[in-house]
């Protein structure tokens, strides 16, 4: 193993210079939320479950039929989640409403929640998921390897996978009908078949401003949040509801945007891969120093500890 | 090179040569399903639980259990610790075996096998685990590279023109040296990072935004101690002399990074004020007080004896307990501490996942007590140098 000095005192120089870089180009993290991105607002006080969307949702997208018909309400007996037979469910829950009219069901619209800064699209490693600039998180099944690091990654424990299939499993789940809204023109199937327009599809920042305004309008009717607003960094799809939240199946999750922490470590760490850069210099250096070290002193111990334990 | 290498003249076809063959066949069986019938078939994957014992155990596991390989090169060819040179090569066989199975693994857990090269094509820097990814396959190329040196040495004789490559080898060989060490800090810690994402799904004892450190510390900590259990193992099943004379001073700096972890480890607890988990006598609470009991404290206490670090049996057992130590660590991050909210239950392995599991490990000890049957890879027995 020969170093000669030259190499050394170029890896040294390309040390130096990389370390010079972090500090001018080490930009604190952004996000990356699409300003005029599309989105919705589901009302739970006015959805009547009767899960027109699922339906909707299913033959727009070719999913498989139910294992309960859509229109038998035994279904709402259980909890279910979306997943890779189902982008959206709508679920039911029980609540003690005032002294006499005993129990009212609230109903519960799920699917992908399309955040603005979304850990699915952070956490692949090929960028099969990634945020169009509508707003939807779509999924290009081209790129995919099947390494669900996505499912690990969602905060709302969406994504669901074809485990079944033994070549080519994919990662199921709502498309914001991408193509339907961007190139047809068209609403999301769910929100175009709602009777009871309890889904309002329009601009994000437009849909706050009707959040907000039901809320000022009708304060006995909603609690004080708007689910989506801030949870996640803030999603596309954002909720208001007569019932807390945490009470309807919702997950804890925190309001920052959850790539935050892992892209500034990443980056801070790797960025023109400047670490790397530097530990290879150094690295290269002490061999060096060592190497000339072990030919001047023919005689040395070889590094052989000082004293035998 | 001040050392020599030989290979073992001993009968291959041993009862426990036998045994292992056994588990390959089981595992072949599980590939064989899980190709056939899907990971549905062979596992008891989720929806809330899409990673089970294949990346915990075959890929997280068995990257930080590889972690000898760059250890040791570091230190005798890089700080200059010839001394140490006689423990590379077993360290460094490891290594290119322990990679080639978390790559092997990793091809049968990803849904998608076929598409594997992807990620080589099709690019997100914003993504832990495309690092990982880059990193693990481009050092297993450098193991690869290292390990062409033994191959040439072995057959030099009947083929001349390796000889001549092992000369050329010898002086390009420091680039793949240095390169192996920086990708494996790169790529160890950043398995760490991985869980970092998850922060709603990751019990508050593990979750912390420093685990990539934690992650590289207890590689660089488990490196000795597995060379320590390989040599144990392997001299002893092949009926040579234990290297004591090497080992005892490896495992002084052991024990120096393991209560540089332990300090840290403390400290983050206290500083995120989870000490309040520590004993709920929940699986969790358990699962963390055993890995940290049993795979960081005691042996940190063991090894700071001198009596300990003299006697072969009880190096074997400090350096066994801090592997698995480690296991248990990344076990319980990946699959212990990963409790999501919408989970409707709990996770089990399937029995294919532990066949292939099984399968893959025998498969890795077979193919390294083949390679010491015919390569140079274990030291040339001679008395100790005191």
């Amino acid at each position: 193993m020969e170093i000669n000095r030259r190499t050394f005192m170029g890896m040294l120089g390309a040390a130096g210079l990389a370390a010079a870089v972090p500090k001018s180009q080490a930009e604190a993290w952004e996000s990356k939320a699409k300003p005029d991105a599309f989105g919705c607002l589901v009302d739970l006080t006015r959805c009547i479950g009767c899960r027109k969307c699922e339906e909707a949702c299913n033959a727009v997208n070719g999913l498989p039929e139910p294992k309960t018909d859509f229109e038998d309400a035994t279904v709402f007996n259980e909890q279910r989640r979306p997943g890779e037979k189902a982008y959206t469910v709508v679920n039911r829950h029980f609540f003690e409403q005032g002294k006499d009219s005993g129990l009212a069901p609230t109903f519960v619209k799920m699917q992908c929640m399309h955040c603005q800064d979304p850990a699915c699209a952070s956490a692949c490693m090929t960028g099969a998921m990634y945020k169009a600039e509508n707003g939807a998180v779509v999924y290009d099944v081209s790129k995919c390897i099947g390494c669900r690091y996505c499912m690990v990654a969602c905060p709302f424990e969406i994504p669901g996978y074809e485990y079944d299939k033994a070549l080519s499993p994919r990662v199921m789940k709502c498309t914001f009908c991408f193509d339907r809204v961007t190139k047809q023109g068209e609403l999301p199937a769910c929100v175009g078949v709602c009777p009871v327009e309890a889904i309002t599809f329009g601009r994000r920042r437009d849909l706050l401003s009707l959040a907000r305004d039901r809320l000022s309008k009708d304060p006995d009717r909603y609690v004080e949040h708007i689910f989506g607003e801030h949870e996640a960094g803030g999603t596309n799809w954002m909720y208001i509801s007569g019932v807390p939240f945490s009470k309807l199946g919702f997950p804890n999750v925190p309001d920052r945007p959850l790539p935050q922490l892992t892209e500034s470590i990443q980056h801070t760490l790797f960025n023109y891969l400047w670490s790397p850069i530097v530990l290879f210099g150094i690295l290269g250096g002490v061999m060096y120093m060592n190497k000339q070290k072990n030919k001047e002193s023919a005689d040395s111990r070889d590094g052989r500890p000082r004293r035998q334990t | 090179m001040s050392h020599s290498f030989q290979p073992v003249a001993k009968k291959f076809w041993t009862p426990g040569v036998i045994v292992l063959a056994a588990f390959m066949l089981a595992g072949l069986a599980a590939i064989i399903a899980r190709l056939a019938g899907g990971l549905g078939y062979v596992t008891n994957l989720d929806q809330a639980h899409p990673w089970g014992l294949w990346i915990s155990i075959d890929v997280v596991t068995g990257v930080a259990l590889a972690a000898g390989g760059f250890t040791t090169s570091a230190l005798a060819h890089i700080f200059g610790r010839r001394f140490y040179e006689s423990i590379t090569r077993p360290a460094l066989l490891t290594a290119a075996l322990g990679y080639t199975f978390v790559a092997l693994g990793l091809l049968f857990d990803i849904g998608r096998s076929w598409a594997f090269w992807k990620p080589l094509v099709y690019h997100n820097y914003n993504s832990a685990l495309f690092e990982v990814a880059m990193c693990v396959f481009s050092y297993l190329i450098v193991l690869y590279i290292e390990f062409i040196p033994v191959i040439c040495e072995r057959f030099k004789d009947r083929f001349p023109a390796l000889g001549t490559l092992y000369n050329q080898m010898d002086r390009i060989l420091w680039v793949f040296i240095i390169l192996g060490v920086v990708l494996s800090c790169m790529h160890q810690s950043s398995l760490g990072t991985l869980m970092v994402i998850a922060p709603t799904k990751v019990h508050p004892l593990w979750y912390t935004p420093v685990l990539p450190l934690f992650f590289l510390l207890s590689a660089i900590t488990v490196g000795y101690p597995m060379v320590v259990f390989e040599s144990s193992l392997s001299t002893k099943s092949l009926k040579l002399k234990p290297e004591m004379h090497v080992l005892a001073p490896l495992v002084r700096i052991t024990t120096v990074v393991l209560g540089l972890y332990l300090v840290l480890k403390l400290a983050d607890m206290f500083i995120r004020g989870t000490t309040g988990y520590l004993f709920t006598g929940s699986a969790q609470s358990n699962a963390f007080l055993l890995e940290m009991v049993l795979g960081v404290i005691v042996p940190f206490v063991l090894l700071l004896f001198d009596q300990v670090r003299r006697s072969p049996r009880w190096l074997f057992i400090a350096s066994t307990m801090i592997v698995a130590g480690v296991v248990i660590n990344r076990v319980n991050v990946f699959l212990i501490a990963y409790a999501p909210q919408t989970s409707q239950q709990a996770y089990w392995p399937a029995v294919g996942e532990f066949a292939l599991t099984a399968g893959l490990t025998a498969t890795l000890i077979f193919l390294y007590r083949l390679a010491v049957t015919y390569l140079p890879v274990m030291p040339v027995e001679k008395e100790a140098i005191v």
